[in-house]
Order: C-alpha cells, then structure tokens, then sequence
C-alpha cells in the first residue's frame, strides 16, 4: 500500500517536472514568434494587437540587413572550410587506434572545451604582434576553428558505422581509391556531413566570442549588432529578426530531418 | 582495426593538422606568453598578472560568481532534464520525435534570440510581471531581469538541451528490463529509480552536466543581458580588460585562469563520476 503510494507520488514529480521542462522549452520561441507580431512600439506583452509592421520595418534597415548579410557570408565560409578540412580529418582519424591520431583528434576536439574568449583573444593577440590586419578572412579563420570540431564529430560517427570491407572489396575488385571514395565512402558518410555542415553553420551564424574579437570594424555581424541593440535598448526590430531566425532555424531543422533524418541520427548514435 | 596502418593514412588529416597549429596552437602558447609580462607595453617577463589576480578579492569573487553560476544552472538543468528523459523513453515513436525537436529546436536557434525571449519574459512590463499584477499577486512590478535568479533561469532553460541529450542517450541504452526486474523484485519506482536507473545512466548524466556547466560560465551573452551591468563575470570581465583597459597581459592571464578553472573543475566532476562508478562495480 504504501509502495503503491510511493510509485504514485513518483509518477506524479516525474510527470509535471517533464510538462514544465517541455513548457520551459517551447515558451521562449512562441513567445518570440509572438512578440515580434506586435503592433505597439515596446516588448510589453501580451501585445496590445496584430500586425506584421515590424518585418516590414526590416526592409527598411539596411543596419540590420548589412550584418545579417555579413553573418551569412562568414557562416557559409566557415562552413565550407569546415565540412571539407573536417571531413577530411574525420575520415583519416575515426578508425584509427593509433597514438598520434588519437593525439590530433583530442586536439581537434578542443575549442569544444576551451572557453571561445580565450582562444579568440589569443588569436588576436597573434594577429596584433605579427601585424596581420583584422578582415573577414580573419573572422572566417577564427569561426572555422571553432566550429570544425561538430563535423569531426558527426561525421567522425558516420565513419565508424560504416563497413570497412565495402572499401576492401571496392579497392580489390580493381576501383581506385577515388572511385571507392566518391562511390562508396562519400554516399555513406553523406548524413553526417550534412548534419555536421548544418551545426558548424548554425554555430558560425550564432557565435559571439569569436567575432567580438576577430571582426574588423567594417565587419558587423548579426548576433552582435543584436547584442548591442539590447544592450542600448528593447528595439521591437530585435523580435521581427529573431522571429525571422527562429522560423529558418526551423525549416533547416525539417530540412535536415528529411534528408538526414536528424532525429534518427540521435537514437541511432545511442543503439 | 588492431592491424598496423601506414603513416600515409593520416595524410587527410594534416591540412587541418596545419591550420590548427598556426591558428590554435601558437596563439595558445603566446597567450601564456603574454601573460607573463608585467606592464601593458609588454615589458619585463614576471608573474605579476597572477599575483594581481591572487592578490584582488574584487577578481577573486567574479571568478568565484562565475564558477557558481555555472554549478547551479547545471544543477538546474539535471533536475528538469531527468524527467523529460524518463519521459522520452517510456513514449512512443511519434511523441519521441516531437521531443527531440522541441530539444533540438532552441539548441539551434541563436542564442541571442534565446536571449531576447527571456528578456521579454523577465522584463518590467514582461510576462511574469504583467501576469503577477493582473493576478493582484504583486503590487509593483519585480526586478526579475539583472538579477542572479533570473539570469540562472533563463541559462537553465537556454542550456537544457545539452542535458537532455546525453540523459536520452544513456537511458536508451539501459536496459528496460532491469528496471522492471527490480520492480518485478520489489522495489517501489523510487527504489529502481535511485539504485538502478540513476546509477547506470551517470555517464549521461556527467557528460550533461560538464557540457552545461562550461556552457553556461561561458554565455557572454545571457550572462550581460540578463545579468545586466552589476552582475560581472569572467566573460566580460576579460572582455573588458582587454578591448576596453586594452591591458593585454591581464586579459591573457585572465582568460587562462578562468580556462584552467573551467577544464580543472570539469576534471574533477569527470573524476568524481569515474570514481563512483568504479564503486559501483565493486559493489
């Protein structure tokens, strides 16, 4: 009897912390969809009424568009440096036991841990002594460095899940080791590059760290023209960008859930 | 996989081997450097910016506040995030998707927009507060954002997916049956919880923890947004030291301390893990 009541108190914790963790991680994008579609000129909430003013606002400010643009750019470098250099790593290091790889790999691995600030400030300094100007190629080395480490990672478990005798029986029934690459090994690995591409993107558009040290003053990119906007001010232009963020935020996420099936990706890493 | 590799396989490797080297290992090396000299204009090689640290309680204490911020979100976000992975496993296929995208989504959103929400719902005329006056609940409308409460609330639920990520992973590897076979045996839900469930899946639950707490110690954003100007933590505070005072040398010393503090307490929350599953082995 009073197990069973035990069990029941139980359920019941488990079951409203779970609700409010799933309220707790809905509520902060409905309520930027819903603030950004506000008629009045502050944040108060609910809004006073409907309108879609301040998407249209964004047309009309080319100090949001220009960053935003900027962030793009920088994003989609940063993403293709990291998906070929990381790839290309992740395919030479995933089965290899031996000492020095496993050495590269943590090495790799470690902008994960180390806190972005210091490896940014570092970078700086360097540039400083040795008189290399800040650009935006600075900013796109700084965000690959940072961001490498997400396709190492996916891909690097694309590699292990791959067969190693498809490539043997590739390479000895006489294809070449490009063939076998770009027939066999490429096809296979395509999910985790994808998913890896994606978060190196998503990480590059949203990093602050880095650029806040790396950017050139010409240089401004989203995040940190909204950081500076809300630091100044609750500009309402700040809720139609995130909702902007947030609904291509979501159609990637579908996107990568239809090619790659992202969700699948995670209860497959974890059987 | 035990067969021996020739070196050329590691060829793919070295382009980004490269890069690293000039772009993260140098400048890790110069920062030590830099550390080490005793006045802005980089003269005198001595300790000085360590003992300066050592030697200021105003230091002390935003490293201190910092590494307490982030122990607690992380702390936070472990007591939501096991439900809602015991919640995961025990769902079926359609509700499983559901989740992993209401997870996944604010991982991937900007964290600047994840910041934002949390300003409109903190703020003066923000939800909590018109909803507590509406309510007659208050009479005045609470200082909720640029305080530490609100700040380790809204980094809870801006780090809560990289806890319930590897929480989900752990508990689906555990096998169901041992759960129901200890309840099958006797024990309450309480009971398989605590002496099963729990101790299994403390991989998951350590691997969460170390991720969120180095996340939230490092959220220069939502740390300055939400915690505003008085609350200052080593984000910012080498920020400022360095593109603001421009004193080169304390920042260095700074961002090394605040790095080793970061790695050496994610060092021992993993060593503690190790120890006490190690324990559990013998028992």
């Amino acid at each position: 009897m009073q197990r069973d009541l035990s069990d029941r108190i139980y359920s019941g914790v488990v079951g409203a912390i779970a609700a409010a963790s799933v309220l707790l991680l809905l509520a902060p994008t409905l309520v930027v969809l819903i603030i950004s579609l506000t008629s009045g000129m502050t944040l108060k909430f609910p809004p006073p009424s409907w309108s879609a003013r301040w998407y249209v606002e964004l047309f009309r400010s080319p100090e949001l568009l220009t960053p935003a643009l900027t962030s793009l750019q920088v994003a989609l470098w940063t993403t293709l440096f990291s998906a070929v250099l990381g790839s290309a790593a992740a395919l030479a290091l995933a089965r290899n036991r031996s000492r020095i790889a496993r050495l590269l790999d943590a090495l790799f691995m470690s902008p994960m841990v180390l806190p972005a600030m210091a490896f940014s400030l570092s970078l700086l300094l360097v540039f400083n002594v040795i008189g290399i100007r800040l650009s935006f190629a600075t900013l796109v080395l700084g965000h690959t460095i940072v961001c490498v480490p997400f396709v190492i990672r996916m891909v690097g478990a694309a590699v292990q899940q791959l067969d190693p005798v498809l490539v043997t029986c590739s390479l000895s029934l006489g294809a070449s080791r490009w063939y076998t690459f770009r027939r066999i090994t490429l096809p296979l690995i395509r999910r985790g590059i994808v998913a890896g591409g994606l978060v190196a993107f998503l990480s590059s558009f949203d990093n602050v760290p880095v650029s806040l040290f790396l950017a050139d003053a010409r240089t401004e990119v989203l995040p940190i023209k909204l950081w500076a906007i809300l630091e100044g001010s609750l500009d309402v232009r700040v809720a139609a960008v995130s909702g902007v963020i947030v609904v291509l935020t979501l159609i990637g996420l579908v996107c990568a859930e239809t090619l790659g099936g992202l969700s699948r990706s995670f209860g497959k890493s974890s059987s | 996989m035990s067969t021996p590799r020739p070196p050329g396989e590691l060829a793919p490797a070295l382009p980004l081997a490269l890069v690293f080297l000039a772009a993260f290992v140098l400048p890790l090396v110069a920062l030590v450097a830099i550390s080490l000299f005793r006045t802005p204009a980089f003269a005198e090689l001595s300790p000085a910016q360590y003992l300066r640290f050592l030697g200021d309680p105003f230091s002390l204490r935003v490293l201190a506040d910092t590494v307490m911020l982030g122990l607690e979100v992380a702390l936070c976000a472990l007591v939501l995030a096991y439900p809602l992975a015991l919640v995961y496993v025990a769902s079926g296929p359609l509700i499983r998707t559901g989740l992993i995208f209401l997870i996944l989504l604010p991982l991937l959103t900007s964290t600047v927009v994840r910041t934002f929400a949390w300003i409109v719902i903190l703020g003066r005329d923000g939800i909590v507060n018109s909803a507590m006056l509406s309510l007659g609940l208050w009479d005045s409308p609470a200082r909720l954002l640029y305080s530490w409460g609100g700040l380790v609330l809204a980094l809870t639920q801006i780090q809560l997916p990289l806890m319930a990520l590897p929480l989900i992973n752990s508990l689906l590897r555990l096998d169901g049956n041992l759960a129901r076979a200890a309840e099958g045996l006797g024990a309450g839900r309480v009971r398989a919880f605590v002496t099963v469930i729990l101790p299994l899946t403390l991989p998951g639950a350590i691997a969460g923890l170390l991720l969120v707490f180095a996340a939230a110690a490092t959220a220069f954003i939502t740390q300055t947004l939400i915690g505003g100007g008085r609350i200052i933590l080593m984000p910012s505070y080498i920020y400022q030291q360095s593109m603001g005072v421009q004193d080169w040398p304390f920042a260095a010393a700074l961002s090394l301390i605040f790095t080793a503090a970061v790695i050496g307490i994610v060092a021992a929350i993993g060593a503690l893990s190790r120890r006490l599953t190690r324990g559990l082995d013998a028992a």
